[in-house]
């Protein structure tokens, strides 16, 4: 079995998260080593491991560091650390967060350190109340034990800087966890996406400089302080070294989060680790790294790496590095439809090519699943996904638009037994939710009856109800 | 051509209320101390609107003004921002709240039987409140629960590899 760090402590019968516990096992060695340093020798250390962000986008976390403007640059500066996780099929940092809350703290304060920030906010989704409370505690003994808000030495800014740690809520808003949106909204603001450049690091939360970092990120900071970029390198791979957490979930035998090297098979996550596919069915498609990397059929999967290059050969993407594990009786014109719901319900609405497309990738995918599709509507769907791509103010589009290009590109023949047969071969089984649950299955058919006869694709005449349902108006 | 301009009508509202009378003390205390963590006051809104809504239930037009009032904000300001977030009910809830996850990890295992299981149990559909006022019943987004899916949150815990009858047993110990 490989070397584990993240869910030691986790994994011990009987450990609370508590300070004192903490403490005993190593924490907060690493602070005070990093407290030795400046903070240029912290970032080059980290930058030294390779530690990739495990938020998403897998962008190299020293390096990100470096992006803050020299230490002579009077502005304050500001660390957000991102827990919003609303990735579909995420759930790591909440067991980070819950079960070893110190770990993320001391994180939180060596990236604080390293960037030089004044604050750093942790930005918790709003649902995550076991997760807010167990931080709050955490900071709060830090801070009775000195930990927190204490002058820190060799800030280098001409004086001592003193560092707070807060938590701040969000409530219910998957954009919220786009670093820009997820500033916006910290600063009280309706969690739209900003137009980059700017960049954080340059003009982040209130105009300053800022860096977003993932909670997982963070937290695998203090390991590498402690034992050196070397022995981080001797996990996972070259490119992506390192653990991560990998939250599966679906169907398999024991879904869970678990601790794995990057560059682990996929095939040995799912038999292995997650105690292979339910009910001895086989597997038919697996999404590697949350909803937004889209299906990938049985034969892929085979011989699919999980790292960042990997899953990128494999024509999909790491993302947050949760598998969803669909098995042979699944519908994937279901599960399409299922997270095309997902993004219409979460588009905030800015940019047209997303507000537009991901309410009609819903509406196109729901009627092929309840029988009403149309012979176009396959090339429909490529068509409008095409145009969602790299078009917007940030990534939520494509994200709508992969799962979908993906499900037709391997699974096109089921999408056109589907419109052929007028029924899904799967039995659809019905649970029609809308929006917010406040529109019942009668308003569907209804808005669907509005617009199957008025889609074109380059057409503006739509008649407004879906995408007036997008966001409570 | 000209729009004609807007007569102010009789149907304004009254001035908001004042918050230190129509917010507990205790819940601005949670203001309070919100608003020293951020170098602008206006960054504690989301959260004030949680600690609102803990105490009155819901978000109405009026709890909207007297936040505004207390942030120093224009009142459309602390509307445009509760109507984006699916947290703020814009309307009265039933005295438990029950977010079942529809998202994709909780569908692969049986999400619909539990939506299924209310409707059998209580009544209601997705976006409903029970007759008695108890029980109201919302989808929600993938939760962060998909390692222990289905699940739902009822009241602010979440509630982990559930089946119909575990949903029922729930359902009957909801006072």
């Amino acid at each position: 079995m490989a070397e584990k760090y993240l869910l030691t402590r986790i994994e011990t019968p009987g450990y609370g998260g508590s300070l004192r516990e903490y403490t005993a096992t190593g924490g907060y060695e690493a602070l005070k080593l990093a407290l030795a340093k400046k903070p240029e020798e912290v970032c080059g250390i980290v930058k030294d491991s390779g530690l990739r962000g495990r938020g998403g986008a897998g962008f190299p976390t020293g390096l990100k560091w470096t992006f803050m403007p020299p230490a002579t640059d009077p502005r304050p500066r500001y660390l957000a650390v991102n827990a919003d996780e609303s990735e579909p099929g995420t759930c790591k940092d909440r067991v980070l967060m819950e079960r070893d809350p110190h770990s993320v703290v001391e994180g939180v304060m060596i990236a604080a350190y390293a960037i030089r920030a004044k604050a750093a906010y942790i930005y918790i989704r709003g649902e995550y109340r076991a997760s807010k409370a167990a931080l709050d505690r955490a900071i709060a003994e830090a801070r009775a034990a000195g930990l927190i808000g204490k002058p820190l030495a060799s800030s280098g800014l001409g004086g001592e800087v003193t560092l707070q740690v807060y938590t701040h809520v969000g409530a219910g808003a998957y954009i919220c966890g786009e670093e820009t949106a997820l500033m916006e909204s910290l600063e009280g603001k309706r969690g739209h996406p900003r137009p980059k450049p700017p960049f954080p690091a340059n003009f982040g939360l209130w105009g300053q400089p800022t860096t977003v970092n993932n909670i997982e990120t963070v937290t695998n900071v203090p390991y590498i302080l402690t034992r050196g970029p070397q022995w981080f390198m001797t996990m996972g791979t070259k490119a992506s070294p390192g653990n991560f957490l990998c939250g599966i979930s679906g169907h398999v035998n024991r879904p869970g989060v678990y601790e794995v090297p990057l560059g682990i098979k996929a095939k040995e996550i799912i038999d292995q680790i997650a105690g292979g596919v339910w009910k001895g069915r086989k597997l038919k498609a697996l999404i590697p790294g949350g909803s937004s990397s889209g299906f990938l059929p049985a034969p892929i999967v085979e011989t699919m790496v999980m790292d960042h290059d990997g899953t990128k050969a494999a024509g999909s993407m790491f993302g947050t590095g949760a598998m969803i594990v669909l098995d042979e009786t699944t519908c994937v014109v279901r599960a399409t439809k299922v997270l095309c719901q997902f993004y219409h319900h979460e588009t905030c609405g800015q940019c047209s090519q997303c507000r537009e497309g991901c309410a009609w990738l819903d509406q196109i995918c729901t009627r092929i699943e309840n029988g009403d599709g149309h012979a176009s509507d396959v090339t429909a769907l490529l068509a409008l996904a095409d145009g969602m791509r790299s078009k917007t103010i940030c990534a939520l589009s494509d994200a709508a638009a992969i799962p979908v290009q993906l499900a037709v590109q391997h699974f096109r023949a089921e999408f056109e037994q589907h419109i052929a047969e007028r029924r899904c071969p799967f039995g659809n089984r019905k649970m029609e939710i809308h929006h917010d649950g406040l529109h019942d299955e009668s308003h569907i058919h209804n808005t669907q009856s509005v617009h199957t006869d008025v889609l074109t694709l380059h057409g503006i005449q739509h008649g407004d109800r879906v995408v007036g349902a997008a966001r409570r108006a | 051509m000209t729009l004609p301009l807007r007569k102010p009508s009789a149907a304004q509202p009254a001035a908001a209320s004042d918050p230190r009378t129509y917010f507990s003390a205790a819940t601005l205390a949670k203001f309070d101390a919100q608003v020293a963590q951020y170098p602008d006051p206006k960054a504690a809104l989301i959260p004030i609107l949680h600690y609102a809504q803990e105490e009155k239930g819901w978000i109405s037009r009026e709890t909207c003004e007297v936040i505004a009032t207390y942030l120093k904000m224009p009142a459309i300001r602390v509307w445009e921002v509760m109507t984006f977030y699916p947290m703020f009910h814009q309307e009265p809830v039933g005295r438990h709240v029950a977010w079942v996850c529809r998202n994709i990890s909780c569908d692969l295992r049986g999400a619909d039987e539990i939506v299924a299981t209310f409707y059998k149990k209580c009544g209601i559909e997705p976006g409903e409140t029970t007759a008695d006022g108890k029980l109201t019943l919302k989808l929600a987004e993938c939760l962060g629960g998909c390692a222990a899916a289905p699940m739902m949150d009822v009241d602010g815990i979440y509630h982990e590899n559930l089946t119909p009858e575990s949903v029922e047993r729930l359902l009957d110990g909801l006072k």
